[in-house]
């Protein structure tokens, strides 16, 4: 950056460059002060865990435990299901709440009362305790059932996390879809489209950046919240590594190890959350902010640039 | 029948807010109808109301011989459904004041968006159609640029070609130039002045007066909700008959 304002032409070199100044800078006493308290009081926790009676090896051995494995296969599974429900069923439901229909508008506005105003895990309960309510199911001709025998755990657990996520993504749906300016409906209904095309061309891709941040944080929460279905029989990760503890003893290192695991999966999904804002940013801006790799790529050059002008 | 649109007793009201108070008018065939007024005297309405954007609450509005927004049978109208006004809007290009492009979408992209989505049209045929079009409002190098990345005079040009896209035989624009910087509104006066020499029926709410003047066939001055004073552009301009018009334009001019 520097070469570039150096570099002058022979005739328009002012005839004395003004000097750059060399400042003493301002100290930020602060700085050093909070980062040694912040050492420091690491260090007594690293301290007091060492001193603790913790098993470390367990942690590798299990590490990559078929169970473990197996658990994070489940809790994965689950997350990307439920958020697939919640994400569709929220933009249904944030598209009802909307129109001006006031049948569908109520039904919708019923629903996000409804699953918004009772927590998830007594859902998930009510969900698993329904064969006590109901001894079969019958839809009709098409299927036919006892209901425990169709009420899995693993339905239990994705009915109870979707149908309670979508309560939550309509509403994000719906701020999205506020967010778009009328002019936008307006420019597209003046060219015959139809409400259905206009929202799925025009209004839905632009309220996906007002959309996904917040989804973003829906998916990780999700990711976290998947650890309750173990009240319904659902063994994914944290179940398994609960049984894992007791079995071999290591109670308090599987704890560790899931909280592991659990960290490293919600970090990978906020890379992704990162790329996916950055496509859906297209056009807003007039340049797209550069991806992590791009920026290593770019201050490589800026240091290399100085090198290369001399 | 060579009355492209007929306005006759047009009312308009928004809750108890009369807008429209009974116009009457008519834009011939392939002519340019320039409507001017002060603001709040209910051009934008009247011009929403053209493509049915707002619903006209008394009189009627008829495009090209046909009943806007109703079907009348016997003495009785019945609203149109959603698909049917969808419709007949295929027909009518609308420019606004803020171009409402597109914004996740390219020039390119924004043109050929209609075509291929409302009538169908094979993708390839929709961007060949649509690099033309761009080409003919002077901005075929521009085909790849998002919204964010143009002018407000390029985007209304891109606009202009989006309307163009679904061949209507009406054009309707609502202060085209407003937005804009005085020396990109040249650029786009150009484009409409093309647009009027190949026939097409304009209805133009400006306060260019210099555009009105040699380009516009009729003219009306609006206030208040309802048509003041209406003729030749060059005859209102330079010789106002009403004491309102004359104040407008000694205002503008
Ligand atoms: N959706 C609406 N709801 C309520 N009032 C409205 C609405 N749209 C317009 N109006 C009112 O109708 C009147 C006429 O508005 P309109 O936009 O037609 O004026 P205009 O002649 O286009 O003015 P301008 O030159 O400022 O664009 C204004 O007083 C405005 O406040
Ligand atoms: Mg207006």
């Amino acid at each position: 950056m520097t070469v570039d304002t150096e570099k002058k032409g022979p005739e328009d070199t002012p005839p004395s460059a003004p000097q750059a100044i060399k400042a003493v800078p301002v100290r930020h006493y602060g700085r050093y002060v909070s980062a040694v308290v912040a050492l420091a009081a690491l260090g007594a926790i690293v301290f007091a865990f060492a001193q603790g009676e913790i098993n470390w090896d367990a942690i590798p051995e299990y590490f990559f435990d078929s169970r473990i494995v197996g658990g994070m296969r489940e809790t994965l599974l689950l997350t990307v299901l439920s958020m697939a429900i919640g994400v569709a069923g929220g933009i249904l439901l944030a598209v009802m709440r909307l129109s001006k229909n006031p049948v569908t508008s109520s039904i919708a506005w019923f629903y996000i009362w409804f699953f918004r105003g009772t927590p998830v895990l007594v859902q998930l309960f009510v969900w698993f305790n329904l064969g006590f309510v109901f001894e079969y199911i019958n839809l009709g001709p098409i299927y036919k059932d006892e209901w425990s025998d169709f009420m899995t755990p693993f339905l239990t657990a994705l009915l109870g996390l979707g149908l309670n996520e979508a309560a939550y993504m309509a509403e994000i749906c719906r701020a999205g879809l506020l967010a778009v300016d009328e002019g936008q409906t307006e420019a597209a209904h003046a060219l015959g489209m139809s409400h259905s095309k206009t929202l799925r061309r025009v209004v839905l891709p632009q309220a996906m950046r007002v959309i996904v941040p917040p989804t973003g944080n829906e998916v990780i929460n999700m990711l976290k919240t998947t650890s309750l279905v173990a009240a319904v029989q659902y063994y994914e990760l944290l179940r398994n590594a609960q049984d894992i503890g007791q079995s071999s003893g290591a109670t308090v290192e599987v704890l560790f190890l899931a909280a592991t695991w659990y960290l490293i999966m919600t970090s990978i999904l906020s890379v992704g959350q990162y790329y996916l804002e950055r496509y859906y940013a297209r056009g807003s801006s007039r340049q797209l902010p550069p991806t992590p790799w791009q920026k290593v790529k770019a201050n490589m050059l800026s240091l290399r640039r100085p090198e290369v002008a001399r | 029948m060579n009355a492209m649109v007929k306005a006759e007793n047009v009312h308009k009201s928004f809750g108890h807010v009369e807008v429209l108070k009974g116009i009457d008018l008519e834009v011939k065939q392939g002519e340019v109808f320039c409507l001017i007024g002060p603001s709040g005297s209910g051009k934008s309405t009247f011009l929403r109301c053209i493509n049915h954007l707002e619903k006209v609450n008394a009189g009627r509005l008829y495009v090209d011989g046909e009943l806007v927004g109703y079907r009348q049978k016997g003495d009785k109208l019945h609203e149109l459904k959603d698909s049917e006004v969808a419709l007949k809007r295929r027909d009518i290009g609308m420019v606004f004041q803020r171009f409402n492009l597109f914004p996740h979408m390219t020039a390119l992209e924004n043109v050929m968006e209609a075509p291929v989505q409302v009538k169908g049209e094979s993708k390839a045929a929709a961007r060949e159609r649509a690099g033309a079009l761009l080409e003919r409002v002077g901005l075929a190098d521009k085909a790849g640029n998002y919204p964010s990345q143009l002018s407000g005079g390029q985007q209304q040009r891109v606009a202009i070609a989006r309307a163009l896209a679904m061949e209507p035989k009406l054009m309707l624009f609502d202060e085209p130039t407003s937005a804009l910087d005085p020396e990109l509104v040249g650029d786009v006066l150009d484009v409409m002045r093309d647009l009027a020499e190949t026939g097409m029926t304009m209805v133009v709410v400006t306060h260019e007066m210099g555009f009105a003047r040699e380009v516009g066939d009729s003219l009306v001055f609006m206030d208040g909700g309802v048509v003041v004073e209406s003729g030749n552009p060059r005859d209102v301009l330079t010789d106002p008959q009403h004491e309102r018009t004359k104040s407008f334009l000694s205002k503008v001019l």
